[in-house]
């Protein structure tokens, strides 16, 4: 007598959350796949169904509505050309491994050889049940589900149509740079990489490009002890284009982990980064400059686990904010009680050119050890009016300044870039984007 | 060069009126000084004329060799020749000294219409006016004024100063906080700049830098407004007798 009448709104809304989960994928048919492979791929499917595609009331979307993600299909982006600038990351000798509306293109890229490196397409993984990535695709999405849902990632395990599976024995000198090329204003991309560093490893990973209309990619990395993997992203100039990317990784003892991010214009962009620090001494370092004008939201979503002892963790996040663009930033610390002498910075920043741009920020630190070194900080402010005037005064134009200053701003996230040559063509792309919108 | 006519300024958020009527003619080729207790104005008469937000001109001119400079941005002045060394210049993070120096010539020149300096010609240039002034190798490669030292951030304004080589120059107390050698190297750097197309308005609390610095003519400045001008024996009179007596007699 007490039974369904006792079900309460929240539960009920889950469970209606759940049914629409189930509607929208009924028409989802999973890509054809090695054995291994599709069995991860139903695993997804089915933590999927079990937390529901997200919604705007989710506290972890409170700052960004998922609304362009889990529609059916996606919102029609224009394709936007680029051809005022030379190619993102031409100067560096490179692997290029082009994707085009999210489908690998082999005539477009290189022959994959080098030493120390194994690369296969996701599409064509080998059916061979002892495959390295068995154990890994997928598997740190489900891991990523604690304490929070992530249902795009597991969206995107499941669904993913193309993606390359990258393992490194060796210090390859070689970045492997991933290129998402888009012609179709309706297309779509669903990616998964997985990369493998093992012991003593080293690659670099570059990615660029819009991709398409609407993008999610999802890299998991796995970085053995003493592995180093140093990833530089820089996410296209495409103005209307939608994307949600995860980004997780598993750190062994002093291995190393970089990951640095430009994100200019876009309409709808979540990046969300999630890092495990296992193993004792490893070093994480996440950094991302953004910057948009106009219709341009930007979301930064990162959570960091030390449960090693003695490993650092940096993030240092910049946006800068014209005409009511919006730049979001949640970061999260979280040392267990076993990290001992954990070393976690954080610092977000948004500068806002005038009064209709927003920050909204919630920075995090979640502590259980006692012997730590952790701090935050996250401000958002205009352009100091006392450094414009000391840089006028000396005959610098009010515009130039402004740039001057702004690129200043963003330094403090480019330094985070080991290589020169890799951190010089990020410059000269926030120069350019200055140029043409600095104003 | 530098000619101010009755100029009546106030500060932009509060009624507040802080020079009263000022009028102040320095020539080609002279060094003026103003001298003046604390509050009495002088910083704001050389923010004014370098152009900064917050002030509030409510009469007379001010003009470099005829040019209204209150109608100037703060670049354009800086453009025409005028030169602010500051009292408290700002630390600026992530703006390279050199950067910023190089882009300030090269505004100022192309602003006048005269091709770039080359950074070959521009590093020879700063390098010889930094070992002039004891500014190492690595002040030049830090950020504009950050963990500089107050001494090194005056000295900092005076290698600008030469590097940018202005016509009508602006010293706000750049003798506080220098110790005496500091001094010598600043006043040294000022005297190489004298010059007969160059003058200079040397703001300052004590007679010492006057010293150095050996001035055509001394005001001094009270309550926003030039009180009193003579020779340079005015600054020794300040000196040993203070502000009182000179302050007494004028409102007598
Ligand atoms: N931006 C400002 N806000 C408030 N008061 C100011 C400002 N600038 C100047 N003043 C006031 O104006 C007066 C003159 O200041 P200032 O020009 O700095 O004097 P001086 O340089 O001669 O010591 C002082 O009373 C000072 O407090
Ligand atoms: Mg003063």
């Amino acid at each position: 007598m007490t039974t369904a009448s006792a079900v309460s709104p929240r539960a009920a809304r889950f469970a209606a959350r759940l049914k629409d989960t189930e509607a929208h994928l009924s028409s989802v048919t999973l890509p054809a796949s090695a054995a291994w492979l599709m069995r991860a791929r139903e695993a997804a499917m089915e933590r999927l169904k079990g937390m529901g595609m997200p919604e705007k009331r989710d506290e972890y979307w409170r700052y960004t509505d998922p609304a362009r993600f889990v529609s059916s299909a996606p919102t029609p982006a224009e394709v936007f050309v680029a051809d005022d600038e030379p190619v993102m990351f031409g100067g560096i000798e490179r692997l290029s491994l082009v994707f085009v509306d999210g489908v690998f293109s082999p005539e477009q890229s290189d022959k994959i050889e080098g030493e120390g490196l194994e690369i296969e397409r996701l599409s064509e993984a080998g059916e061979a049940d002892i495959h390295w990535a068995k154990d890994l695709y997928g598997t740190l999405e489900a891991k990523a589900q604690n304490p929070v849902p992530r249902p795009l990632a597991a969206l995107n395990t499941a669904t993913a149509t193309d993606g390359v599976l990258i393992r490194v024995t060796g210090r390859v000198s070689r970045p492997v740079s991933l290129v998402y090329l888009r012609s179709d204003a309706n297309a779509e991309m669903v990616l998964h990489h997985v990369v493998r560093v093992e012991e003593g490893g080293e690659v670099t990973l570059l990615e660029n490009g819009p991709g398409a209309a609407r993008v999610s990619t999802v890299l998991e990395a796995d970085l053995a002890d003493r592995a180093t993997l140093h990833h530089v992203r820089a996410m296209g100039r495409d103005h209307q284009r939608a994307g949600c990317t995860h980004i997780f990784a598993r750190q062994g003892a002093e291995s190393h982990f970089r990951s640095f991010t430009l994100s200019v214009n876009g309409a709808m962009v979540r990046n969300e980064m999630v890092v495990w620090l296992e193993g004792e001494g490893g070093v994480v370092h996440l950094a991302g400059a953004a910057m948009g004008d106009g219709d341009f939201h930007n979301d930064d979503t990162i959570f960091v686990t030390h449960t090693a002892p003695a490993c650092e963790s940096r993030q240092v996040y910049k946006k800068v904010l014209y005409h009511g663009a919006v730049g979001v930033f949640q970061g999260k610390i979280l040392v267990e009680q076993s990290a001992q002498l954990t070393d976690g910075y954080q610092k977000s920043q948004a500068l806002l050119m005038d009064e209709s741009g927003q920050f909204l920020a919630k920075p995090e630190l979640e502590i259980h050890a006692d012997d730590v070194k952790c701090s935050h900080g996250s401000t958002s402010g205009e352009l100091d009016e006392d450094h414009l005037f000391y840089l006028r005064a000396r005959g610098v134009p009010e515009d130039d300044a402004k740039r001057l200053l702004v690129t200043a701003f963003l330094g403090e996230s480019l330094d985070e870039i080991e290589d020169h040559d890799l951190a010089n063509d990020i410059r000269l792309r926030l120069a350019g984007w200055l140029e043409r919108h600095g104003e | 060069m530098l000619e101010i006519n009755n100029l009546h300024v106030e500060l932009e958020d509060e009624d507040k009126a802080i020079l009263k009527g000022l009028s102040l003619k320095v020539e080609a080729g002279k060094v003026h000084a103003i001298m003046g207790p604390n509050g009495s104005g002088k910083s704001t008469l050389s923010y004014v004329l370098s152009g900064r937000d917050g002030y509030e001109v409510t009469q007379g001119t001010a003009t470099l060799d005829g040019q209204d400079l209150l109608d100037l941005e703060p670049e354009e002045r800086a453009a025409a020749g005028l030169f602010q060394a500051f009292q408290y210049p700002v630390e600026i993070p992530g703006v390279g000294n050199m950067t910023f120096l190089r882009t300030a010539v090269n505004s100022q020149r192309k602003a006048r219409g005269e091709p770039e300096m080359s950074s070959g010609d521009f590093l020879k240039l700063v390098r010889a006016k930094a070992k002039e002034l004891n500014i190492d190798a690595d002040m030049l490669k830090r950020p504009v004024n950050v963990g500089f030292s107050g001494g090194e951030k005056k000295r900092n304004e005076i290698l600008q100063m030469s590097v940018l080589e202005p016509r009508m120059c602006i010293l706000d107390e750049t003798d506080s906080g220098l110790d005496v050698d500091a001094m010598k190297l600043v006043a040294d750097g000022v005297n190489a700049l004298r010059s007969e197309g160059r003058s200079f308005l040397v703001i300052t609390h004590y007679q010492r830098l006057l010293d150095h610095i050996k001035p055509d003519v001394v005001h001094i400045l009270a309550d926003g407004r030039i009180v009193k001008t003579g020779g340079p024996e005015l600054a020794i009179e300040v000196e040993t007798n203070g502000y009182a007596d000179i302050l007494a007699e004028v409102a007598a």
